[in-house]
């Protein structure tokens, strides 16, 4: 098996331009990152921040700055509010089973929309089969927009917690997020809120301490940070629990030594992204808009999957290639140096396309057909330009293999 | 479970990249179609076949993954000049073989293809009005395959339409 990876990798030879687009599912991470990183591998802070000796104390320096700079950014009252985790995955299973936990159980209801990250889905699904709690999924529209009455509906005195995305990962559906907490916490004060802010974080501007949010998830990679590392912001007053064992950390939430190299990267990546933001979100705003309107003007046969404009996150375009499988476009691309990912039932290993596609109406066909790319603070407009110059050609030929098999 | 990372080999890219006897054949013999676009997974072989039931020409198209269209291309190319008997013994386990393996999960996809095949030799001798000997009246395994993907498919249209 090696060594046919090898020589897939050799078949990428003589590219005229590489452009990685698929950071929602991992990312490249900036020198100037790596090089904040680095000191904190060699030569400093590399002891246990909970003990009593320099490289210790230089390891708590370091993390404790790193929190107080990612909960300016945030919003958070207090860096004590940061609670760094190895990831996203891990930050989303601690917030709804570390809710459940503290909740002695008493409380079963989980509120979700149909379409939050697996993630969040699954730990629900576990919190049922082994807590007995009980999830309501409420529907969302065309564009992937809740519906604040349903949520309102959906919330009683039995409600345990709600998660809601801030934005979908997925198809960029920016989410009343604010105006859903409010609700939540007044129909139900002891309901916990979070939000999975992966994709909200970087992209949007929010301070936590001002919204009724309890929990919220954000991620490393997603900002060009390494991978390996988030943070679940809690609340003070927050009810939840850790959810694993160890011995205890500087990070009450999660116990094991922290990783303080990865914590200084994301701290890193967090500063590069948010010293001027705005400019950061007008440049992918722009570059979004120029690979979406490019690729839906120049190929025929697409559908765009989510909303457009100021209500989508301004590094999200996903669109579906009808007539066109999207596993086959994912390595016609790769073979032309253009790298993204599909919701199709291939490329997910699973037998039904991805969860939200189907949830915002798409057939099945145009979800196995769809392609998910995000644009970052450096894209260039020539990276897009190439984009646009080999997509074309690519769901061209994919599309000349299908023939007449298929008739959309 | 664990999602299998799929290191396809140089025989399937390069039949993915440049995939042998393909397009629609406009005088075919016969031409098949097994699979449903629900499933992202569908093949057409179009089989060109002669007096004596001898394969002449056979081409395909493939709405599917890269081992999808690769395989369907290897099976056109296994059957060229072949009789139909000899066609039909080709089994989904060959074509693995021939195009030096496949990640498992994959497998469905050669099965889908002998799917394809057996029902276009099948239809060729409903339409020509008998069944020879060797002829299985049971339909056979990779039938069965391909006809259980597309009733999946249309269980999965119906929940979908009742959603909507």
């Amino acid at each position: 098996m090696i060594e046919n990876v090898e020589e897939l990798i050799k078949a990428h030879e003589k590219l005229e331009r590489e452009v990685y687009l698929d950071i929602e599912n991992s990312s490249p991470v900036p020198e100037e990152v790596v090089e904040a990183m680095l000191p904190y591998f060699t030569t400093r802070g590399y002891g246990n921040p909970a003990l009593t000796h320099k490289p210790g104390w230089e390891a708590y320096e370091a993390i404790m700055k790193a929190a107080q700079k990612i909960a300016k950014y945030a919003g958070a009252k207090t860096p004590e509010e940061i609670a760094f985790t190895p990831g996203e995955t891990e930050a989303n299973n601690l917030a709804l089973i570390g809710a459940a936990l503290a909740s002695k159980a008493k409380r079963k209801k989980i509120v979700v929309s149909e379409i939050e990250p697996v993630t969040i889905l699954h730990v629900a699904k576990m919190l049922e089969e082994k807590f007995g709690c009980k999830t309501v999924k409420i529907p969302v529209d065309a564009e992937g927009f809740i519906n604040l009455e349903n949520l309102e509906e959906a919330v009683d005195k039995e409600t345990l917690i709600v998660s809601i995305a801030a934005v979908n990962p997925e198809i960029g559906t920016i989410q009343p997020i604010k105006e859903a907490a409010e609700i939540v916490k007044t129909r139900n004060p002891n309901t916990v809120f979070h939000t999975d802010f992966s994709d909200a974080y970087g992209k949007m501007k929010l301070d936590f301490s001002k919204t009724d949010i309890d929990l919220a998830t954000i991620s490393s990679y997603k900002i060009l940070g390494p991978r390996g590392v988030g943070a679940l912001y809690v609340k003070q007053g927050t009810k939840i629990e850790k959810i694993i064992e160890g011995q205890i950390a500087t990070q009450k939430f999660w116990p094991g030594i922290e990783n303080t190299p990865l914590i200084v990267g994301f701290a890193k990546a967090s500063e590069l992204t948010f010293t001027d933001l705005d400019k950061n979100i007008g440049h992918m705003r722009r570059l979004r808009d120029k690979l979406m309107n490019g690729l839906l003007s120049r190929v025929s046969d697409t559908l765009l999957n989510g909303p457009s404009g100021d209500k989508r996150a301004p590094d999200n375009v996903n669109i579906s290639f009808l007539r066109c499988e999207g596993e086959a476009l994912t390595i016609e691309l790769s073979l032309k140096g253009v790298y993204v990912s599909s919701g199709s039932a291939c490329t997910r290993r699973l037998l039904q396309p991805s969860h939200v596609l189907t949830a915002i109406g798409r057939r099945f066909e145009a979800a196995h057909g769809s392609i998910l790319m995000k644009v970052t603070r450096l894209h260039t407009e020539e990276d897009i330009a190439y984009v646009l110059k080999v997509f074309p050609e690519a769901v061209q030929r994919i599309r000349k293999i299908v023939g007449s098999t298929v008739v959309s | 479970m664990s999602r299998v990372p799929l290191p396809y080999n140089q025989k399937v890219l390069e039949l993915f990249r440049n995939p042998k006897n393909l397009g629609r054949m406009e005088d075919a013999t016969v031409s098949a179609v097994a699979g449903n676009p629900m499933c992202g997974d569908m093949i057409t072989f179009y089989l060109k076949i002669d007096d004596e039931e001898v394969i002449r020409k056979a081409s395909f198209e493939s709405y599917g993954c890269a081992a999808n269209i690769a395989t369907s291309s290897i099976l056109t190319e296994m059957i060229k000049n072949k009789t139909l008997k000899q066609a039909w013994n080709v089994s989904w386990k060959k074509i693995v073989e021939e195009i030096g393996g496949l990640p498992s999960i994959k497998f469905h996809c050669g099965i889908l293809a002998v799917g394809a095949l057996r029902r276009a030799i099948r239809k060729y001798y409903e339409e020509k009005g008998y069944t020879p000997k060797w002829l299985p009246k049971e339909l056979t395994f990779e039938e069965k395959q391909a006809l259980e993907e597309e009733e999946l498919a249309e269980r999965l249209a119906k929940r979908m339409d009742g959603q909507q």
